[in-house]
Order: C-alpha cells, then sequence, then structure tokens
C-alpha cells in the first residue's frame, strides 16, 4: 500500500480539486482509499457526495474548569497560566471571580497542580467528529473539527490512521491523503508516513514563496516531493521560474495545468473534473499528471 | 479600531484584500494630512499573522529593520539540584519530559511551553530557556507600520507566534487602524489572529468550497468569539449563488464585490498590491473600511 500526501503551502492553489480528480483516475485502475487530512475546512466531500456509514466523537484536548465554591480568589492559577485563559471578571458590585477561557486554555493543567485549594480540574472536551463514508471512488475517511478547536493534528492523525488501517486489512494499493494548507502541525500529521508527496503550486509571487517552505517542510521530513503547477498560463515567466527551480533542486515536475473556471463549474456540479468534462484540456492534462504519478508510486518504497 | 480578515478557504484573496485596503486607507490618510494639516493621519499597521506562509510583505514591500528570534520557554535541568524524583513527568500532559535513571530527557516538540514542570519541580531545579521556533519582524511600507512572524520551517505551533507578534506591536501608539491577516482554516491559529479584533471581514469566493468554509469561519467569529463579521466576494461571476443566499440568510452584510477577472490574477501574480495595479479599486477599497466604520457604529447605537 502506497501513501500519497497532497499539499500546497498556499491555500487555494487547487489541493482539493486535483486530490477529487486522481481519486477518481486511480480508482479506474486499483483499489484506494481516501482521507481529508483538512479537518478544519474539509471540502473533499462536497465533490464526492459520500455517504456516511460510520460516525464517532472525536475527544480534543483537556481544558480546565474551576469550582466556584472551593476557589478562594487567591489568584495563582491567573499569575501562573501562560496563556492568559484565566480570566478576571470583577463586576460593579464588587463580585469577584476567575473563570477560564476555553478557547485560549491549553490544557496543560499546571492551574490544577498550582491551586492551593484543589478548585481546579481538568476534563475532556468533544473537538469534533470522524466519519468513515463511502464514495463512487472508495471509502472516504473525514472529519469535522468544531470550530475554534485546538488539535487538529491529533485529529488529523486519526482520520489517516483509520484509513491506513481500512487499506491494509482489505488489500487496497493506494491512500490518497489531501492536506490542509500551511507547514504547521495539521501538515506535519498529513506528511506523516507518505510515500510521496504532490506539491501543488501556482505561477505567482506567494505560490513561489510558500512552494519553498512546504518543499523545506517535507524534505525536513524526508518524504519525495514532486511539483504541479496549476494555473500557470497566469504567469509564464513565473512558470519557467519555478521550473528551473525544480530543476536546480532536482524535483520532477508531473505536469502544468491551465487556468479555467471549469474546475469551479465541476465543483458547482460536484464532481471532480476528470469527470464533468472528461474530453477537455484540463482533463487531459489531470490524466498526463495521472500516468506521470503511477509511475513515480510503483518506483517508490 | 483592529479588524482582522479572514476566510476559512485559503487562496481566496484574504491578502489581496487586507494589503490593499491598508494601502487604500494609509493613502487618504496621508492626503487629508496634506490638505488639512491634520495630526491624526491614518497610519495603518498591518500584522500579517499567517506565520506558516507569510506572504503580505511580498505586495507591501516594507523595510524591515527589526527582527527577534521567538518561541517558546522550555525546561532546562539543574542537575546540581535534580533528585530525579520524577515530578515533572508526572505533571507534564503532553509527555514532553521524562526521568530515565540519573537523566531527564526533554523533547522540545512536544513541549507546550505551560511551565507547569518548574512550577511543580520541588527542588527548583528547572528553568526555562527560549526554544527558538520563528522570527519577528517590523519596519514600514510607507506610511503604513509593518510586523510580520515566520515560523521556522519544521515547527509545529503557530500559535506561539502569532501571541507574541500581537503582544510586541500591542502598545504601537498612534495607529488608528490595525488590519491582521490571518492564515486560512478554522482552527487555533485562526482563532489567536481574531481574538481581541473589533470587527472580522471574511474574504470568500462565490463557490461551493468558499462557502463551506464561510459558515465554518463564521462560527468562529461570530458564534464563538462574539465578533461583528461582513464579508468580501472574490471572484464574483465565478460559481453560483449559495454565498448570496448564505448572507441574505444569516443577516451578514456583503460589503464588496471584487469581479472574477484574469487581469487581477494576472497583476496579482507578479507581487503588484490590487490598488497598485488597478488604481480604480483604491476609491473601492476606502468604501470598504467606511462600510467597516458603520457597521461597528450602527453595532454600537444597537447596544
Amino acid at each position: 500500500m502506497k501513501q500519497l500526501v497532497i499539499l500546497s503551502g498556499k491555500g487555494g492553489t487547487g489541493k482539493t480539486s486535483v486530490a477529487a480528480a486522481l481519486a477518481h483516475l486511480a480508482s479506474q485502475e486499483m483499489r484506494i482509499v481516501l482521507a481529508d487530512a483538512d479537518v478544519d475546512a474539509a471540502n473533499l466531500e462536497l465533490v464526492l457526495n459520500p455517504t456516511k456509514v460510520e460516525e464517532h466523537q472525536f475527544m480534543g484536548g483537556q481544558v480546565a474548569i474551576i469550582d466556584p465554591q472551593r476557589c478562594t480568589l487567591c489568584g495563582r492559577c491567573h499569575e501562573i497560566c501562560r496563556f492568559e485563559a484565566i480570566i478576571h471578571d470583577s463586576s460593579a458590585e464588587g463580585v469577584e471571580a476567575y473563570r477560564v477561557d476555553p478557547l485560549a486554555c491549553e490544557g496543560c493543567a499546571a492551574c490544577v497542580t498550582q491551586c492551593p485549594e484543589q478548585a481546579i480540574h481538568s476534563e475532556e472536551q468533544q473537538a469534533g467528529l470522524w466519519f468513515r463514508s463511502d464514495t463512487r471512488f472508495g471509502p472516504l475517511f473525514h472529519a469535522h473539527l468544531f470550530a475554534a478547536q485546538e488539535n487538529s493534528g491529533k485529529l488529523v492523525t486519526m482520520v489517516k490512521q483509520q484509513g491506513r488501517l481500512l487499506a491494509l486489512d482489505e488489500g487496497r494499493e493506494l491512500l490518497i491523503v489531501d492536506g490542509p494548507p500551511g507547514i504547521g502541525c495539521p501538515v506535519i500529521s498529513a506528511n506523516s508516513g507518505a510515500d510521496l508527496a504532490l506539491l501543488v503550486t501556482e505561477p505567482t509571487v506567494s505560490g513561489i514563496h510558500d512552494l519553498e517552505r512546504i518543499l523545506g517542510t517535507v524534505n525536513h521530513f524526508g518524504t519525495p516531493a514532486l511539483v504541479l503547477i496549476n494555473k500557470a498560463d497566469v504567469n509564464p515567466a513565473h512558470t519557467h521560474g519555478i521550473e528551473a527551480y525544480c530543476r536546480s533542486k532536482g524535483i520532477a515536475l508531473v505536469g502544468k495545468l491551465p487556468y479555467d473556471t471549469v474546475v469551479t463549474e465541476a465543483m458547482v456540479h460536484g464532481q471532480p473534473v476528470t469527470q464533468y468534462q472528461p474530453e477537455g484540456a484540463m482533463a487531459r492534462a489531470l490524466r498526463e499528471v495521472w500516468e506521470q504519478m503511477r509511475k513515480r508510486l510503483n518506483g517508490a518504497g | 479600531m483592529r479588524i482582522a480578515v479572514a476566510s476559512g478557504k485559503g487562496g481566496t484573496g484574504k491578502t489581496t484584500v487586507a494589503t490593499s485596503l491598508a494601502l487604500a486607507i494609509a493613502a487618504d490618510g496621508h492626503s487629508k494630512t496634506l490638505q488639512a494639516g491634520h495630526e491624526d493621519a491614518l497610519n495603518p499597521l498591518f500584522l500579517d499573522c499567517d506565520v506558516e506562509e507569510p506572504n503580505a510583505g511580498l505586495f507591501l514591500r516594507p523595510l524591515l529593520d527589526q527582527r527577534e528570534e521567538v518561541g517558546i520557554l522550555i525546561p532546562e535541568v539543574d542537575y546540581q539540584r535534580c533528585t530525579f524524583c520524577g515530578r515533572c513527568a508526572e505533571v507534564c500532559v503532553w509527555h514532553a519530559i521524562a526521568v530515565v535513571g540519573r537523566k531527564v530527557l526533554i523533547f522540545p516538540e512536544l513541549c507546550h511551553g505551560c511551565g507547569s514542570c518548574g512550577l511543580n519541580c520541588p527542588e527548583t531545579a528547572i528553568r526555562d530557556v527560549l526554544h527558538v521556533m520563528g522570527t519577528l519582524e517590523s519596519g514600514r511600507a510607507g506610511p503604513i507600520a509593518f510586523g510580520h512572524g515566520i515560523l521556522n520551517v519544521g515547527e509545529a505551533m503557530a500559535v506561539p507566534i502569532i501571541r507574541q507578534l500581537k503582544a510586541k506591536h500591542s502598545l504601537a501608539p498612534g495607529q488608528g487602524v490595525t488590519i491582521l491577516d490571518a492564515s486560512p482554516g478554522t482552527s487555533c491559529p485562526v482563532v489567536e489572529t481574531m481574538r481581541g479584533a473589533d470587527f472580522v471581514l471574511l474574504v470568500t469566493e462565490p463557490t461551493p468550497f468558499g462557502l463551506h468554509d464561510l459558515r465554518l469561519t463564521v462560527q468562529v467569529a461570530r458564534d464563538e468569539l462574539s465578533l461583528p463579521v461582513g464579508v468580501v466576494i472574490n471572484r464574483d461571476g465565478v460559481g453560483d449563488a449559495g454565498v448570496e443566499e448564505y448572507c441574505a440568510a444569516e443577516g451578514i452584510p456583503i460589503l464588496m464585490r471584487i469581479p472574477l477577472d484574469r487581469r487581477i490574477a494576472e497583476a496579482i501574480s507578479t507581487g503588484k498590491a490590487l490598488v497598485e495595479a488597478l488604481p480604480e479599486y483604491g476609491p473601492l477599497f476606502l468604501d470598504l473600511y467606511e462600510r467597516i466604520v458603520e457597521q461597528l457604529a450602527s453595532r454600537q447605537e444597537a447596544r
């Protein structure tokens, strides 16, 4: 079983649209599993029309809770919290209280251990849901992190692990992971264990800047990378620049996609673009990309 | 006034809108100062809080003359004092510190810098040392005061960098407007960027992905943080009517529309700010700013 992760650094370069198209193409010749690792803005389900088979609670981190009955207002928790998560309220009537801002609380329990009255305890919070769904291309593992929750990296790991287990269990050949933007914790979680990373970029100053950083990140963790340039004709000079950059770094370029609003049309119709308009220039280019990817995946590992 | 610019979905034009808004406010403040000899020119402060992929500087091209390394405080053990009692490991919920025989192992990549180990050490054998995770840089782009944070490649936690970026610039005097450019998504880095803002400007595109992620961002900004929100629709004309219908149903004001225009995509690809490439947008961004001010004023009245 091979694991492919799709990343970009910069958001909105087309990761999910490419992931959906690759899922469509790959599923015609092998048995695949899909994982949407962008758990705080999960969009793959919007083009795969999944049917939910399982739903599970995701327990995220701990949050501190102060028992006002026991609190003597000594202020020790407020003094030691490094996350500004303990709020000191004092009303006009002179009523004082300490409370926890659950969005700021990291769940470190420093206050729990330091409270002289044992008035604080930690409680595990449900931070989201994860699902196993069926799609026409194969099983999809996806999740919804609740608004403003932490621990997206942990949820990404959960979604991927489930996908991996199912793939191994059913002898499926490929796990496609649609990654989040950025280079931080959820990206590191999405990348871990991948045999190959496909980096989707665009020929803009931001796209190039962010490509360098995501490439640095996957290199740091030792994942081989391939580059795909989306909207390549928006700025041919920058596209050449990216090609030269990739050559200088010894990174293979697997293709270039045109700037084409057909991708958005396909999204509105809830389909990968390779299915929505199979004979268009975009679908043709994506089939080329898949050919390249398949060769690389067969060679990798 | 602090305006956070967010989107949920990536690549909808957050940085495009944030940078042009700052430039339009700065240009207006400048011309008012010239005309009336005003002292209270609106010199905006711009903070790029997308520390994983900070791009606003590419468009504003600030002269950066201040630089400092930032990170979190992690433990260091004084072996003269340590008795290997293991209390530090017991209280660390991240398992970032372990006592093995007569050695204390510290795992900086797991540490959140909460300080619990040091607070609970009975021998006061633990002190804090800075674990560098990134850099803050600041300077000026013409009249705009500018700051951004850069998370080091391979580091996981963006929030401490954002927190320190905001703390560093919180006392800067004479700033009328602060614009905070958020990262994509809806989790902790975005929450940290929005915290303490007066208004959240949501930049979206009229597509199913744009709408799906807009809903989630509204949940964070309006429902969890109780902040007023307004929407900018970018690439207006592509996609479908979903965003429009959603905003109408939720009573969320649409404050600006930027049409789908390949010229804009091309200009931005070269690193030009939108108001620089297409100056006719200058007054439109000033309108946007005035609408935000009106939104805030009417909210104050309603109270």
